[in-house]
């Protein structure tokens, strides 16, 4: 039955989608200044004060700088090479462990989920960790920055649920046909669980992408910096001294100030611009996450 | 029924019963040997990147030396913990965690909420996808961006700080270079970055209640607001409960990455938690054996804490988180 909608509740709705209007605006402005900025004359910028809504005298001299940078390019290549191993080693190890997991009268499976969930609550911290790796020869190897993070448990348990719902009697088929584990995983199981794969390598993307600490730790030689770390090096530690090559003083006074954010945009357009197509998937990963076993 | 069938069995063969814990074994091994295999690669990734770190703690005990290795280092018994429990540190960063993590708690998980709440209000759908979309964006920045951008923007020439000069907040100085401010930029802009990605969840919990019982409740008289007592936020409570028990499972566990990324020595003071006191102590002052006593304390307080909050909930009533 359809009430006719009171003034107090047309007011109501009207406040409220101004509010979610300013919410949206607040979260999006700040990537907007950034991409604005990153396009505008150096000085005019610093000599600019507030809110920005068009790129000031607008020019990509800070673009030219960046990709002219020798450490951008290597630390972007550096980032998809560990984004590429990284996540399929990821979506491989999630997927046979979860296989293990969901497979019926294994004796030892409850204590080795144990092992396993109890990792989720305690580690050795820090110190230990990073001596171990150092005393493992993982230093300046980029391995280091794949393999501590490739498994994790939540993965493990959204990807065995999905598994639980497959129909026994698929695979019990391909059994009777003499079928190991590895063709029942790779014939029957992977092509079933594709979605959930799809979920759990766009996290492992996004988390192998964006991760910047174990880099800091590990990771001492400049040539296997990951970006992020070049990142860090020019936005937090305020380092643009090497981030400008063949430019005169003057000229690096002037792209200093607009390459922090022509390196922002860089590094996250990819992300943002691809995000919004992949939001379904990410979306659901949330949800099977949160319906846990 | 699957009660009785499994009773059944084993009333039929009590032998299976008999059989010992050795014998199952080896049965259980012949049938699954190849699975065993198969997860092998994952046992050894467990024991190497987690167990092994977890033996090596135990150099919070030892004077670790780099000559003598893990292993090796003298015994110096509780030493470390003492020097920490001792030191003027430990009330400075304990008490600087749990402000951190209360601020975060108060004003950081109603946020998503309140957000969910509003978006189910919108009928308009391609307006509330826009919206949801938008708000989602700053969870895939990475945190250094995200602390870069923040850096810039509160810097003595910075957007934020400028905004806030005209309405006469603050003087135009470095933000982050006030101690006292450390708190509100940590929390608010932890705010934006999750606000719409944390409301996916209520968001999902709004659509699963039964629209009847709006229905229901509107034919017994009750107004918009009463309805959202009545019937909205009992029926997203389930989820609320879980999340505000992970978070107070983790309120000991401040991340340290977003704060050694906005910290300096003139925060210190109120910004340094425990995880970033490790970092620091341990990884730039190479105090490995005092770092990783306060590092273990820390992580013997968290797992206790998540344990006793899932009890806690498993005894209230409330589903548990495992």
């Amino acid at each position: 039955m359809q009430i006719k909608e009171s003034i107090g509740r047309k007011v109501f709705l009207g406040i409220n989608a101004l509010i979610l209007l300013a919410v949206a605006i607040a979260a999006f402005y700040p990537l907007l200044y950034v991409t604005l900025a990153s396009f505008s004359n150096a000085s005019q910028l610093m000599a600019h004060d507030g809110v920005l809504l068009r790129p000031l005298a607008p020019n990509i001299e800070s673009y030219r700088a960046t990709f002219r940078n020798s450490f951008i390019l290597t630390g972007y290549t550096n980032s998809i090479i560990i984004l590429v191993i990284g996540t399929i080693v990821s979506v491989v190890a999630t997927t046979v462990a979860a296989y293990f997991f969901s497979r019926k009268n294994v004796m030892h499976q409850k204590t080795l989920m144990k092992i396993v969930m109890f990792t989720m609550f305690f580690n050795g911290g820090l110190v230990p960790t990073y001596l171990w790796m150092k005393q493992l020869g993982m230093m300046d190897n980029l391995l280091v920055l794949i393999l501590p993070t490739c498994l994790n448990v939540t993965n493990i348990l959204i990807m065995r649920t999905a598994m639980y719902g497959i129909p026994e009697s698929l695979e019990e088929n391909a059994r009777l046909d003499g079928a190991g584990h590895l063709v029942v995983l790779s014939k029957i199981i992977v092509p079933l669980v594709m979605p959930t794969m799809a979920v759990i390598a766009l996290y492992s993307a996004v988390g192998y992408w964006n991760s910047w600490f174990n880099a800091s730790i590990y990771i001492t030689k400049r040539s296997l910096y990951p970006l992020q770390l070049v990142l860090r090096e020019i936005l937090i530690q305020n380092d643009t001294t090497k981030m400008i090559d063949d430019v005169t003083i003057a000229e690096q006074a002037q792209v200093s100030e607009t390459i922090k954010y022509a390196v922002i945009v860089v590094s996250t357009v990819p992300i943002l611009c691809l995000y919004p197509f992949l939001q379904k998937y990410f979306v659901n990963g949330v949800m099977i996450g949160a319906v846990k076993e | 029924m699957a009660n009785t069938a499994s009773s059944a069995a084993v009333n039929g063969k009590p032998q299976v019963l008999k059989e010992s814990y050795g014998a199952r074994c080896k049965k259980d091994f012949f049938i699954n040997w190849k699975l065993y295999l198969i997860f092998l690669p994952i046992l050894a990734f467990y024991i190497i990147f987690n167990y092994i770190p977890m033996y090596g703690a135990i150099i919070a005990f030892k004077d670790f030396s780099p000559q003598y290795g893990i292993w090796g280092s003298h015994w110096v018994g509780i030493k470390h913990f003492i020097d920490f429990f001792t030191s003027p540190d430990f009330g400075r960063i304990l008490g600087n965690t749990l402000t951190i993590s209360f601020s975060t708690l108060i004003f950081g998980f109603p946020a998503p909420i309140i957000l969910a709440l509003m978006l189910n209000e919108v009928k308009h759908s391609i307006f509330k996808r826009t919206i949801q979309t938008i708000t989602y964006m700053p969870h895939f920045v990475s945190l250094v961006v995200v602390c870069g951008i923040i850096k810039n923007f509160v810097a003595d020439t910075g957007l934020i700080t400028s905004l806030l000069n005209s309405v006469g907040l603050v003087e135009k100085t470095d933000l982050l270079g006030k101690k006292e401010l450390f708190v509100p930029i940590y929390v608010i802009t932890g705010i934006w970055q999750e606000i719409g990605w944390g409301s996916i969840i209520y968001l999902a919990a709004l659509s699963g209640i039964n629209m009847d019982l709006y229905e229901a409740a509107s034919i017994d008289g009750a107004g918009r607001w009463r309805q959202l007592f009545a019937v909205t936020l009992p029926g997203i409570m389930p989820t609320i409960v879980i999340m505000l028990i992970l978070r107070v499972g983790h309120i000991m566990g401040v991340g340290f990455e977003k704060i050694i990324l906005l910290y300096n020595p003139l925060t210190y003071e109120r910004a340094d938690v425990i995880s970033s006191y490790v970092y620091r102590r341990g990884l730039m002052e190479f105090n490995f054996s005092y770092s990783s006593a306060v590092g273990l304390f820390n992580s013997v307080i968290n797992y206790a804490l998540i344990i006793f909050t899932n009890w806690f909930s498993r005894r209230a009533g409330e589903s548990s988180i495992w």
